[in-house]
């Protein structure tokens, strides 16, 4: 795991290196001040030198001053050197999720995906920073105190041998017992959570059915198995302080003991023995923050372990099967999507390798470019998953499918999806402006184009009567605009990418037929060239197209045009009967 | 209505509601730890025994450490040591109270701790559902998911430590000071102007890190809501090839982040150093003088000064400790300062008092009310007398707007007689959804009334009226839990038969025992592994399941295929028949056999009669029926 961790955070190699030296000059310094106060004592009181005694405290307000400077230093040091790590690692994640197919991102959920990008980092960053600060110093203060009490007097020292052991087995009782109920805390807290989210989302439905005391009971349930949780997690925690406390005092009475009889017999000076006490308070303050800092880190190894998860997760789908172009003279850049023909030779698909039933099944289908193709189906009869395969969001389990006369797999996904363009069921506009959103469709794009692409879409028409136009700001998420002006922003946004194959997939549901029918013939007019793929339930938004698939159970039931169908295919004129009844009263 | 639909999407908080360590100056302190105070209340006798163990254990610190330089005075350099070990003994007794005291009040404060987290949750969450659906319009999830993420957090994680430390290091500090006041008065001068000294630098230090914290807290809200927004959209990303400008977006955001936070951590670990070694400098100086003083006699020896060096070390460790706490503090105060926010938002009005019961009608017509499941429901008015339940609902000039400037509706009158079938048509934004909005309440109208059976609906208490509505919204939402669970929401005590009697009238049956597990199977992520349409079918299942005598269908159908929609065709008949239905579609095939056909355009009612009046009419209507006519 700290393999995996560590190259985020070599850049402040040097950052780290130094904030550890700060915190150890700092450390060390911290105890040769008690030091200077025993020889103030012992030299300067007892020869009633006030000379040495003033020099001797300002060489301690020196190295008070000194220290002080470390301090702030390794303050420094380690606040570079954590937020650094947790930026690094931050957008390490980010980048890679990036790289992520739809598969991928299903997998996690994106919930799960942005607090493993949030919080997780954030207490990682806090831990990077808290260890250089707290877990160096006090190893550092550890040794360097065990080293001047066994100066002061090895036999005292002894006392220490019973103490630190005794130590390191509780504080590792403790440790061991607290790590799974935190885990435990940690699951419960997500429990509580996904309640609330989903109480959230959904607090329609809840106020519509009254379920407001159902939800309340559901809450409660979690609440009192957290709180239960959190009770027992923290409840081992503090049994650490007073433990801590009774091995210090131990150690102490021990001291006083075996420490008096030598002060009595004369091996040891009186002033020794107090600068004596200051260590193994010293000492065991240090192993408190060494405790206390391993309690951090038994909660932080759960966050490292779920950022590896994601840094570790291979992306489903790559370009590692993308070839070169052959028409290219030095044969260097890869190839490019030629046309929009589509073919797929029996395609096979599956969500999840496990799942017994096939998605799509043997599907064979050959479209010629520029074609406008209309696709209908079932709920659930596999109408996304068929064009998903298409810019290869998902990979087939068998067959393949092409794109302009090459497999998808052969192309990069830069250069397949440029040429393949979805709006997809479930689509979104991103805050900033409207003009900012359509830009993703091609950054270069001029204001003509944005127009033109807006009236295609048969967007202009609500454009010019807002007042900023293509300026307008969308609130996150598109909060400013309707369902079905969102639609058509969504859809400008597909045709200004110019793409070979453009795939709609129910992505007119919320404008009226009559619009819709005009941005039918304004693809009809100005994507010309394109292969149009277009998934609806209105029969008339297809009954023009040159091809149409009929999708049941995962396969192509029937394909041809409206007036083979209507011919052959019985689920297409019951479909094509349901929707036409109306229109027949008026002629 | 249309912004207010696309608000309810998961969002992230804005700025300043970023994760730990969330700050923000409080607005008003001391009312917000009056409230906190109310909760700990609760826990008086608690209370008052961690503080009295507190007060012992700190005794027993501060007096254990004064023992130590008798012992060397009396016991040691005598060399009197079976007094020194009766004297040991005394001090270990001391010690051992003082450990278990220590442990004794941290875990009542656990104890305490977390009752009082979980109860303000859970006070929290009761609160929250009951706001007014117009405050989860103008909040983001994100917002409301902070409080019980990060702001429960803070609180308790105050609760936990900062309570039991606030209070012992206020008496560490109050008893080591008089110690030292015992031991040498004019030493301890010394200390005092050291620790104004400190003082002075927990105010400059304290004030800059706290701005510093604020840019911090502002920097983590815009990443976490880029990051937010990006992975919701991270479909889109990918099929547009936008990963390379989104990871700039990122970088750049990610750079300012670590910028604000770096600042903000320099100067809040800054703090303990310099605590640290100012108390350095004090016991220098009083060491110095101390020496002196010693070398000088009168009454001040050797011992004395051991002592008190102790002390001088130990008094500024309450400050340090504080000093580092106050973050925490301050934290946790504005954290529940947003908690009482949340709860003090003006609930849901509800001074309805008209009922919905269940009753039994006899030969002549009576009603009777009863305990169970008769299938007939009437209205029970605060005089006893009982209406039967109809289905009658009446507009009479409604005007609503979200925001009282901006009028949605205008000026709407309807009726729907017991057992009609009432469409709404017009295009997206016309104000469809927000009428049927208005018949259960979720929003209050500007003037006008609307009357259920003859009763003005605020006279009707919310629950009974929600209860008598079944409603099928536009945006499904599926809850974690089993198929069968999800069905059973309408009404939670239906049987396993009756769930699958709503599903097979929803056409949900058949896709369900495909399931993996049938009505078994777990759903989870909001029914993410289910299309669209299938999750429309599980909707109508629940509200199936409800069996409320009106029906709000608003665009229940939509990504349901026409096929299918026609195979549930009969199960929908038979779910409306007898029953007030509302229905909304954009799809004119669905409302064709409506009673009345109301047209909405901008909020008004341009047109109303039924299919073939309309068609008649020539009007908006007619355009939009024959708007794919068009095609022919």
């Amino acid at each position: 795991m700290l393999k995996k961790l560590w190259p985020h955070a070599q850049p402040y190699t040097l950052w780290i290196v130094t904030g550890v030296g700060c915190s150890a000059a700092e450390a060390i310094f911290e105890l040769l001040i008690p030091l200077v106060m025993s020889d103030i004592v012992d030299i300067g009181i007892a020869n009633g030198d006030q000379n040495f005694i003033l020099r001797k405290g300002l060489l301690m307000v020196v190295m008070a001053v000194v220290s002080l400077a470390f301090g702030v230093g390794a303050a420094i040091c380690s606040s570079v050197a954590g937020q650094g790590f947790g930026a690094n690692l931050r957008k390490a994640e980010y980048d890679h999720i990036q790289t992520f197919a739809f598969s991928n991102i299903e997998r996690f959920s994106t919930a799960s995906l942005v607090t493993r990008l949030t919080n997780d980092v954030n207490n990682m960053q806090m831990t990077l920073m808290f260890s250089m600060r707290l877990l160096v110093r006090a190893p550092v203060m550890l040794v360097s105190a065990l080293v001047l009490s066994v100066r002061i007097s090895m036999e005292l020292s002894g006392v220490f041998l019973v103490a630190i052991p005794l130590l390191a087995v509780v504080v590792s009782v403790i440790l061991v017992k607290a790590g799974p109920m935190f885990r435990s805390l940690q699951e419960r807290t997500d429990a509580l959570n996904l309640v609330v989210q989903e109480d959230l989302t959904g607090i329609r439905v809840v106020k519509s059915f009254v379920r407001q005391d159902h939800e309340q009971e559901k809450f409660a349930k979690r609440n009192q198995a957290l709180k239960s949780a959190s009770e027992r997690a923290f409840g081992v925690v503090v049994v650490n302080m007073p433990i801590m406390m009774l091995i210090v005092y131990g150690t102490i009475i021990a001291v006083m003991w075996f420490g008096g009889q030598m002060v009595y017999g004369g091996t040891l000076e009186a002033g020794k023995l107090i600068t004596f006490f200051t260590y193994i308070t010293q000492i065991m303050m240090s192993l408190m923050m060494v405790s206390m800092t391993f309690m951090m880190l038994t909660r932080s190894v759960a966050c490292a372990k779920r950022i590896v998860e994601v840094l570790e997760e291979r992306p489903a789908i790559d370009d590692s099967e993308a070839e070169l172009d052959v028409n290219d003279a030095e044969c260097e850049r890869p190839a490019a999507v030629k046309d929009g023909s589509i073919d797929f030779d029996h395609v096979s698909f599956k969500y999840s390798a496990d799942s017994p039933e096939w998605v799509l099944r043997d599907i064979d289908l050959h479209i010629r470019s520029g074609q406008t193709v209309g696709i209908l189906g079932g709920t659930g009869s596999g109408k996304t998953s068929l064009v998903a395969l298409i810019p290869r969001l998902y990979e087939a389990d068998e067959g393949t499918v092409s794109v302009g006369g090459r497999p998808v797999r052969a192309y990069t996904m830069e250069h397949l999806r440029d040429a393949v363009s979805v709006v997809l069921q479930k689509n979104t506009l991103f805050s900033g402006t409207i003009r900012e959103n359509l830009l993703w469709g091609d950054p270069n794009a001029t204001e003509e184009q944005l127009w033109a692409a807006c009236r295609a879409a048969c967007a202009d028409e609500f454009l010019e009567r807002m007042p900023d136009g293509l300026d307008t700001d969308l609130g996150q998420g598109g909060v400013n605009v309707s369902g079905g002006q969102k639609q058509r922003l969504c859809i400008a946004r597909a045709i200004l990418k110019r793409p070979k194959v453009l795939i709609l997939d129910d992505s007119t549901s919320a404008v009226d037929t009559a619009t819709d029918a005009k941005i039918r013939s304004a693809f009809v007019n100005e994507l010309r060239d394109t292969t149009k793929l277009i998934i609806t339930q209105r029969v008339t938004s297809v009954m023009d197209a040159d091809l149409i698939l009929v999708m049941d159970g995962g396969r192509v039931a029937a394909q041809g045009t409206h007036s083979e169908l209507m011919e052959t295919c019985e689920i297409y004129r019951e479909v094509y009967h349901s929707q036409q009844e109306g229109v027949g009263i008026d002629g | 209505m249309v912004s207010m639909a696309e608000n309810r999407n998961a969002h992230p908080g804005r700025p300043g509601h970023g994760p730990k360590g969330g700050f923000r100056k409080p607005k008003d302190m001391w009312g917000t730890l009056r409230k906190l105070m109310a909760y700990l209340g609760r826990y008086k006798a608690y209370l008052a025994v961690v503080v009295a163990l507190l007060v012992i254990s700190s005794a027993c610190t501060v007096g254990g450490s004064y023992i130590i330089s008798p012992l060397i005075d009396d016991y040691i350099l005598p060399g009197d040591f079976p007094g020194l070990a009766r004297m040991l003994g005394v001090m270990a007794a001391v010690y051992i109270t003082g450990a278990a005291c220590s442990f004794g009040y941290a875990r009542i404060m656990v104890h305490v701790s977390q009752n009082t987290v979980a109860r303000i949750r859970e006070d929290l969450f009761a609160r929250m559902q009951k706001l007014p659906l117009q405050y989860f319009d103008t909040h983001t999830h994100g917002e409301l998911m902070s409080r019980y993420t990060n702001d429960i957090e803070t609180v308790s994680e105050a609760l936990n430590n900062s309570f039991g430390s606030l209070v012992s290091c206020a008496l560490n500090f109050t008893g080591t000071i008089i110690m030292m006041l015992v031991l040498s008065p004019s030493l301890t001068l010394i200390t005092f102007a050291m620790l104004a000294v400190m003082l002075w630098v927990v105010k400059t230090i304290g004030g800059r890190s706290r701005r510093y914290f604020a840019a911090q807290q502002k920097a983590v809200g815009e990443v976490n809501g880029y990051i937010e927004e990006m992975i919701e959209g991270q479909k889109v990303i990918k099929v547009f090839n936008h990963e390379h400008a989104a990871m700039a977006g990122f970088a750049e955001r990610n750079e300012t982040y670590r910028q604000a936070g770096t600042r903000a951590q320099i100067y809040a670990g800054m703090m303990m150093p310099v605590m640290g070694n100012l108390s350095y400098v004090n016991y220098a100086i009083t060491c110095c003088v101390g020496a002196i003083l010693a070398v000088g006699g009168g009454g001040f020896d050797l011992g004395d000064l051991a002592a008190f060096l102790l002390y001088a070390k130990q008094v500024s460790q309450p400050i340090t400790q504080i000093s580092q706490q106050m973050n925490t503090i301050l934290s946790a105060v504005a954290g529940a300062e947003r908690i009482f926010e949340v709860m003090e938002v003006q609930p849901e009005t509800d001074e309805g008092q008209v009922a919905l019961v269940r009753v039994t009608e006899d030969r002549a017509g009576r009603l009777t009310e009863a305990g169970f499941d008769t299938g007939s429901w009437a209205w029970k008015h605060p005089d006893g007398t009982l209406t039967p339940l109809r289905g009658d609902v009446r507009f009479d000039h409604v005007v609503f707007g979200y925001d009282e400037r901006k009028v949605i509706l205008h000026d709407i009158s309807l009726f729907a007689k017991p057992g009609q079938k009432i469409a709404f048509v017009g295009s997206t934004g016309a104000g469809k959804t927000t009428i049927t909005s208005l018949i259960n309440r979720f929003y209050e109208i500007q003037s006008g009334t609307i009357t259920y059976d003859g009763i003005d609906v605020r006279d009707i208490e919310k629950d009974s009226l929600r209860r008598s509505l079944g409603v099928v919204l536009q945006d499904t939402h599926l809850f974690t839990g089993t198929v069968a669970d999800n069905i059973r929401y309408g009404r939670l005590d239906a049987s396993d038969e009756e769930v699958e009697a709503a599903a097979r009238l929803a056409g949900a049956d058949t896709f369900i025992r495909h399931l993996p597990r049938g009505y078994a199977t777990v759903l989870s992520g909001d029914g993410g592994s289910l299309s669209q349409g299938e999750r429309q079918l599980l909707n109508i299942a629940r509200a199936a399941c409800a069996n409320p005598p009106v029906l709000i269908l608003d665009e229940a159908t939509s990504s349901i295929d026409t096929r299918t929609e026609k195979l549930i065709e009969k199960g929908m008949d038979r779910l409306m028949a007898g029953r007030t239905v509302f229905v909304i579609a954009h799809r004119l095939s669905t409302v064709r056999n409506a009673k009345a056909i109301m047209v909405l355009e901008q909020g008004e009612i341009i047109e109303r009669g039924d299919h073939d009046d309309l068609l008649e009419q020539r009007g908006r209507y007619y355009q939009l029926y024959t708007g794919r006519a068009e095609l022919d």
